[in-house]
């Protein structure tokens, strides 16, 4: 254990000390959509990796982060710190509402990722067709450097934002999987009625869960319309959100702490040097998605983490084979 | 004194009648075993006192508290615990994080927790594989981890639906001491077993279904020489009813 | 609303059901056999309807004469779909089939954007009126030849099931595989026929739209999730339910889109899915396959 967090200290300072080592903006950038990716992906294997309960349509949170604190900006002119809190407050409202009825409906399996997916799709209508959140046109936010306003003149202070964003959110995952909420999340997506008979209020974690998970990712949304100053309805509330949310997490390994962040590592850059290579096509990077997609579930179903948990289980496991065959003989 | 009283409890499917009008009592401190044909609603019952099936009527009283209806997991609060007839492992984590789980019901923290399952496991026997994937295991370790993880909940009464079915004879005399040894320290246990040398050695008393009523109940011997219970058991697979009129 | 308004939204609503319900008995098809939920299904339609573009952009096809080749070229591509990728899948949990065909989708979408660019590209069919009107009421044409195509495909497929050894091992297979293999069904071979039907029946309909329907490359993101409604309404695995499903959904849609504003007439879809999911989430007409 204690040299384990001495590596994850190290890693961290290393990752702290990036904007020193260049000051590359597009490197930047890249690091950037990393560690914001990492952030969603974490936030929704809390309820789908965890909790088991798989959610097609984490857009859902994700736009109501980003059109809430926007929303307050551009017309109320607060600032998007409070902004994302209360648009974490909107998304755990709208998470508790789905959760509800999927849960107490008993919503399961593929059922449950439909009714995600159906869920955004009528945000993203909704919000398209509502003057109040400009139709298709979207919400243009001011440029600035004003840092209670959520702006920064370079790269860093929002490398250095999203940074601190996702230590939160991947500390609050590890936190929750050593607790009893994390335990009973695990029981519920492993085996329900047994779950039940160890006295698991499944009700009650699968809503905790969704709280958590919307909330969480609520804030990336607020992240995102910080970052690139203008958001629309299928940039935010769209199926394509949705997907890009989940994949790092099933490259990495649902389930586990390390998963979401080791996906973003590869997916964001190699999404980037596709595009760059062929820059021409439009789509390129989605289609190497879509077969990083086939590929893992074919062959890592288990994700990266998963996999090299696995290796290390299992040759542990030989060498205490060994070690009683010595005793034996 | 009494724990856990029924009465009159049925439970139908639509129309079909699993359980029906049953009265029992189980007692503080004893053994009471549950036998009686396949198909008897012996496993019916037991879902039904422990919330996964609401009863279509009649009364469950836990302590002289009304229960019928409440959900598996309140169950649990109140201090009923049990184990599955197929067993229901959470199969991708270890065995540690299974009994962990139910550590949890009654332990705030992580530490704590994961010691109380640690006891649980060493007073099962199964110390050395915790931190094997419970999906890697025999199905007869199973059933121990699945015991493990019931007792870890703290319950004053365990529910065993038939933990020995396909067990070796060994295996099957070590879990008979281990009942007796759960007994002894202080929970109540109701169990379904097919086993008869099992219901024999450890019952206090027997209540026997068929057909989803109950059609006898009393101390083993006794129970096994009533007539209407061997006549209940003639349908059955012959050997049990060699069993039966063996120990009748 | 007139009674013409009424009669004229009665009337488009049900021409575009038929189209629905043929995605979704592709859908339930697939579903019934190998219990995978399809997310590819708007993505192979999409594919039939560039077999018939090209079709008519370079050799001048209707969309009607191009539409076998159409289901042929499909079938081809839901049998290497399955033997490919999805016969490895058996037994996986549910969501791990949805992400494999959803990353199938995102590839095959977005190959056909890196190929056919995202240009909005039409069909005309010129020998044909364009619309045939009595009453005042108009009714498209290619809307009601596609529309006369689903149905009597849907009756077509209904008979092969019924009466056809094949059609029987396939209904086998989907009430139960296990007991199906017993008697002698090859599984496999059903799979990929079932699958091969599925993705045929998602090129059919894709050609019969393309006279009103633009053709690219993401057209078929609408259409897919329009058809797990529909399948959903109608049970997953069940035929009938599946082209009564999509009529209904096609008329709510005809309504939704007079008596709603801008795009909420999708509302109503999405609306009527999650209750119907909410509240039965076998469907209206069972999850069994007739």
């Amino acid at each position: 254990m204690k040299k384990s967090h001495i590596f994850y200290g190290i890693g961290l300072i290393l990752i702290a000390l990036f904007p020193f080592v260049t000051d590359n903006q597009y490197f930047m950038h890249i690091a950037i959509l990393i560690l914001y990716y990492a952030l969603v992906s974490q936030a929704w294997n809390i309820l789908s990796g965890y909790a088991g309960q798989f959610s097609f349509g984490h857009a859902i949170f994700f736009g109501t982060g980003a059109y809430s604190s926007a929303i307050l900006l551009s017309k109320y002119n607060i600032s998007p710190w409070i902004g994302m809190f209360i648009g974490a407050i909107i998304a755990i409202g709208i998470a508790l509402l789905i959760g509800f009825l999927s849960f107490r409906y008993k919503l399961r399996g593929a059922y449950f990722s439909l009714g995600t997916l159906a869920f955004a799709e009528i945000l993203r209508i909704l919000v398209q067709n509502m003057d109040y959140f400009n139709k298709t046109l979207g919400i243009l936010l001011p440029i600035g450097d004003n840092p209670w306003l959520f702006q920064f003149e370079s790269r860093a202070g929002y490398f250095y934002i999203i940074l601190i964003l996702t230590i939160i959110v991947t500390v609050v995952a590890y936190l929750i999987s050593k607790s009893r909420l994390g335990f009973n999340l695990i029981a519920i997506r492993e085996n329900e009625e047994a779950a039940q008979s160890l006295g698991v209020k499944t009700f009650k974690n699968k809503m905790i869960a969704i709280a958590i998970s919307g909330a969480l990712t609520s804030v990336g949304g607020t992240f995102y319309a910080q970052y690139l100053l203008y958001i629309d309805p299928p940039t935010t509330f769209g199926n394509d959100v949705s997907i890009s949310i989940i994949l790092p997490a099933i490259l990495g390994g649902m389930g586990t702490i390390l998963g979401p962040f080791m996906g973003a590592i590869i997916i964001v850059p190699l999404g980037e040097l596709t595009s760059h290579f062929f820059g021409g096509f439009a789509g390129i990077h989605l289609m190497v998605y879509g077969l990083i997609l086939v590929l893992v579930i074919l062959f890592l179903p288990e994700g990266l983490v998963g996999w090299f948990q696995e290796k290390m289980r299992s040759s542990r496991l030989k060498k205490e084979g060994n070690q009683n065959d010595i005793t034996e003989t | 004194m009494t724990l856990l009283k029924l009465e009159n409890v049925v439970k139908k499917f639509s129309g079909l009648v699993a359980v029906n009008n049953v009265s029992l009592e189980l007692h503080e401190g004893e053994i009471l075993g549950l036998i009686g044909p396949n198909g008897a609603g012996k496993t019916t019952l037991f879902h039904t006192i422990c919330g996964f099936h609401k009863p279509t009527t009649g009364t469950i009283l836990l302590n002289g508290e009304a229960v019928h209806g409440l959900k598996p997991e309140l169950m649990c609060k109140k201090g009923v615990a049990r184990t599955f007839q197929i067993v229901q492992p959470f199969g991708n984590l270890t065995l540690l994080e299974n009994v962990i789980v139910g550590a949890f019901n009654t332990v705030g923290s992580y530490k704590e927790a994961s010691k109380l399952a640690m006891q649980q496991l060493e007073y099962m026997g199964m110390e050395k594989k915790a931190q094997d994937r419970m999906k890697d295991l025999t199905f007869a370790e199973q059933k121990k981890v699945e015991v493990a993880r019931a007792l870890a909940t703290k319950p004053k009464v365990l529910f065993l639906d038939e933990v020995m079915s396909g067990l070796n004879p060994t295996e099957v005399n070590e879990f008979i001491e281990l009942i007796k040894d759960i007994r002894n320290s202080g929970i109540t246990i109701f169990f379904i077993e097919h086993l008869m040398s099992a219901v024999m050695a450890l019952s206090d008393r027997v209540v026997v279904m068929h057909l989803g009523e109950k059609i006898a109940e009393g101390s083993p011997t006794v129970v096994t020489k009533d007539p209407k219970v061997v006549e209940a058991y003639l349908g059955e697979e012959l050997d049990e009813v060699k069993e039966v009129k063996e120990y009748a | 609303m007139s009674v013409e308004l009424f009669f004229q939204s009665l009337i488009d609503g049900t021409l575009m059901g038929g189209i629905y319900g043929l995605v979704a008995i592709g859908l339930t098809l697939i579903f019934g056999v190998m219990k995978i939920i399809n997310f590819a299904q708007g993505a192979l339609m999409m594919l039939g309807m560039y077999v018939s573009y090209w079709c008519f952009a370079i050799l001048g096809i209707s969309p009607y004469l191009s539409l076998p080749l159409s289901a042929i070229i499909l079938f081809a591509i839901g049998m290497t779909m399955q033997r490919g990728i999805l016969q490895r899948m058996a037994g996986a949990p549910d969501h791990n089939q949805l992400l494999v065909t959803l990353g199938i989708t995102l590839f095959i979408e977005n190959l056909a954007l890196v190929i056919f660019k995202p240009d909005f590209r039409s069909v005309t069919v010129d020998s044909l009126p364009a619309s045939l009107s009595f009453f005042n009421l108009n009714i498209h044409t290619t809307k009601l030849i596609a529309f006369l195509f689903a149905i009597v495909l849907a009756i077509g497929l209904f008979y092969f099931l019924k009466k056809t050894f094949i059609g029987k091992a396939i209904r086998a297979t989907s009430i139960n595989s296990q007991g199906a293999s017993l008697v002698g069904v090859n599984i496999t071979k059903i799979n990929y026929i079932a699958f091969g039907l599925g993705a045929a029946l998602a090129g059919v309909a894709g050609s019969l739209i393309t006279p009103f329907f633009y053709t690219s490359p993401t057209v078929g993101a609408s259409f897919i999730l329009k058809g797990f409604v529909v399948v959903v309404l109608g049970g997953l695995g069940n035929f009938i339910g599946a082209l009564v499903g999509g009529l209904l959904i096609g008329i709510s849609e005809a309504f939704g889109g007079v008596l709603l504003p801008g795009s909420l007439k999708d509302l109503m879809t999405y609306l009527i899915f999650i209750i119907i999911l909410l509240l039965k989430p076998s469907g209206l007409f069972g999850g069994k396959t007739r």
